[in-house]
């Protein structure tokens, strides 16, 4: 059988395996070449989740525990969309972040700001039919990393988005409008083209914005996109 | 219209507070027909060092080589109780283990089958975007003529193959480096 494939990346939009600034990359990048395979039935299926499969409360990070959390309440939305222009519906999306002081609850970050017990930072929803998401959480703070002396990691959070296949998955960041550690980032700048890199800062968005409680980010994203028939490409499978 | 997918970033160290809600490592609920298999194995580094805050995804078709996914057109008759998704962090020593079934084959292009296989996606800290390997079966007549596998390089397939160390036990170690570099594709 044929299927039809997902396209490949534009040239410069998505980070080599290794960049030394980001110096975890040297010896966890694979040193040789992938292996080029076409797509066959096993990359353009993938895993599907519905609502029993995740937490009610997944989309607000600041109810999930007796208290209220610390720090500033914002609403972060946005659409997902495949390089077609097209809404991806109903796919999942989970998030995670450090909370306002940077800390995140993880025993691995042992940063000696302090831990907030009403603050997991953990979020699941799923996008709508017309492939939008938003959830409530609170802008999580800056914190220090050990990749060099004095490196500092912009306030951003982490995205997971599954899409329609195996060959869609996407794991990001996103960050804030003009926070000044963005240009001192290893990981934020990992990616040579400089549009790809800025689109995943989010913006700031009145339309989101709660009057009185919480500012609004948006956040947009794109999953990789079926070529348009498979006519078109007929030498691949 | 046309629009560029949005750049990957590393899942950090950090990703077991979004992602263990949905950590699995039982794949196959009693209910799924099918030899039981279990692997396990061990990531390393290019120091050959442990590699504890990694993360592996697993895609598989069932027993008969069906999909749960709409574009398979035999998923409706797939057991409910079947989804094909795994997800396993590996430990403090770089371990992880997952328990399923073997897979059936699968169609490949054409009226060929693909030998039986596992897709296998690793994140961890220190890698920018996703890696995506396969694990195959040893001893698997349809190795031979599977066409992914056949664009490996015979003296590289092997890190391809699980190893037996019981019935139905399989070991399987990743190198990210090294003369044992794990292959690693890109579609």
């Amino acid at each position: 059988m044929s299927v039809v494939p997902y396209r490949s990346p534009y040239p410069g939009t998505q980070p080599e395996y290794l960049h030394r600034p980001y110096v975890s990359s040297i010896r966890r990048a694979p040193a040789q070449p992938p292996v080029k395979i076409p797509q066959t039935l096993s990359e353009v299926t993938g895993p599907r989740f519905d609502a029993t499969e995740i937490a009610a409360g997944g989309f607000d990070l600041t109810r999930q525990h007796k208290g209220e959390p610390l720090g500033e309440r914002i609403v972060v939305s946005g659409r997902v969309l495949d390089e077609n222009g097209c809404p991806v519906p109903h796919t999942l999306v989970e998030v995670w972040q450090a909370n306002a002081a940077g800390r995140y609850f993880h025993i691995r970050d042992q940063h000696h700001a302090p831990l907030d017990p009403n603050f997991t930072g953990q979020g699941q929803m799923l996008t709508d039919e017309r492939g939008y998401y938003r959830f409530v959480t609170i802008r999580p703070g800056e914190y220090p990393w050990g990749n060099h002396y004095n490196a500092w990691r912009p306030a951003h959070i982490h995205f997971s988005l599954f899409g329609p296949a195996f060959a869609t998955r996407l794991v990001t960041q996103m960050y804030f409008p003009g926070d000044p550690l963005l240009p001192f980032d290893p990981i934020f700048n990992c990616t040579a083209d400089e549009k790809a890199k800025n689109r995943l800062i989010s913006q700031l968005d009145w339309e989101t914005t709660i009057p009185q409680e919480a500012l609004g980010y948006r956040f947009d994203i794109v999953l990789r996109g079926r070529e348009a028939t498979p006519f078109e490409n007929p030498n691949r499978l | 219209m046309s629009l560029q997918a949005t750049t990957w970033q590393t899942v950090g160290p950090y990703f077991r507070i979004g992602l263990s809600p949905l950590f699995v490592s039982e794949l196959a609920s009693s209910s799924v027909e099918g030899p039981r298999i279990a692997v396990s194995g061990q990531v390393l580094d290019g120091a050959g060092e442990p590699v504890p805050d990694a993360l592996l995804e697993i895609w598989q078709a069932d027993a008969r080589g069906r999909y749960a996914h709409p574009d398979d057109e035999q998923s409706e008759t797939i057991d409910s109780g079947w989804s094909g998704f795994g997800r396993i962090p590996t430990g403090d020593d770089g371990s992880f283990r997952f328990t399923t079934i073997n897979p059936g084959p699968v169609r490949g292009a054409g009226d060929a089958l693909q030998a039986p296989h596992l897709l296998v996606g690793l994140m961890m800290r220190g890698l920018l975007r996703r890696l995506v390997t396969r694990i195959y079966f040893p001893g698997e007549p349809a190795n031979e003529s599977d066409e992914i596998l056949q664009r490996v390089s015979p003296e590289r397939r092997g890190t391809l193959l699980l190893k037996p160390v019981a019935e139905g036990q399989y070991l399987w170690d990743i190198h990210m480096q090294g003369k044992e570099e794990t292959v690693f594709f890109e579609f």
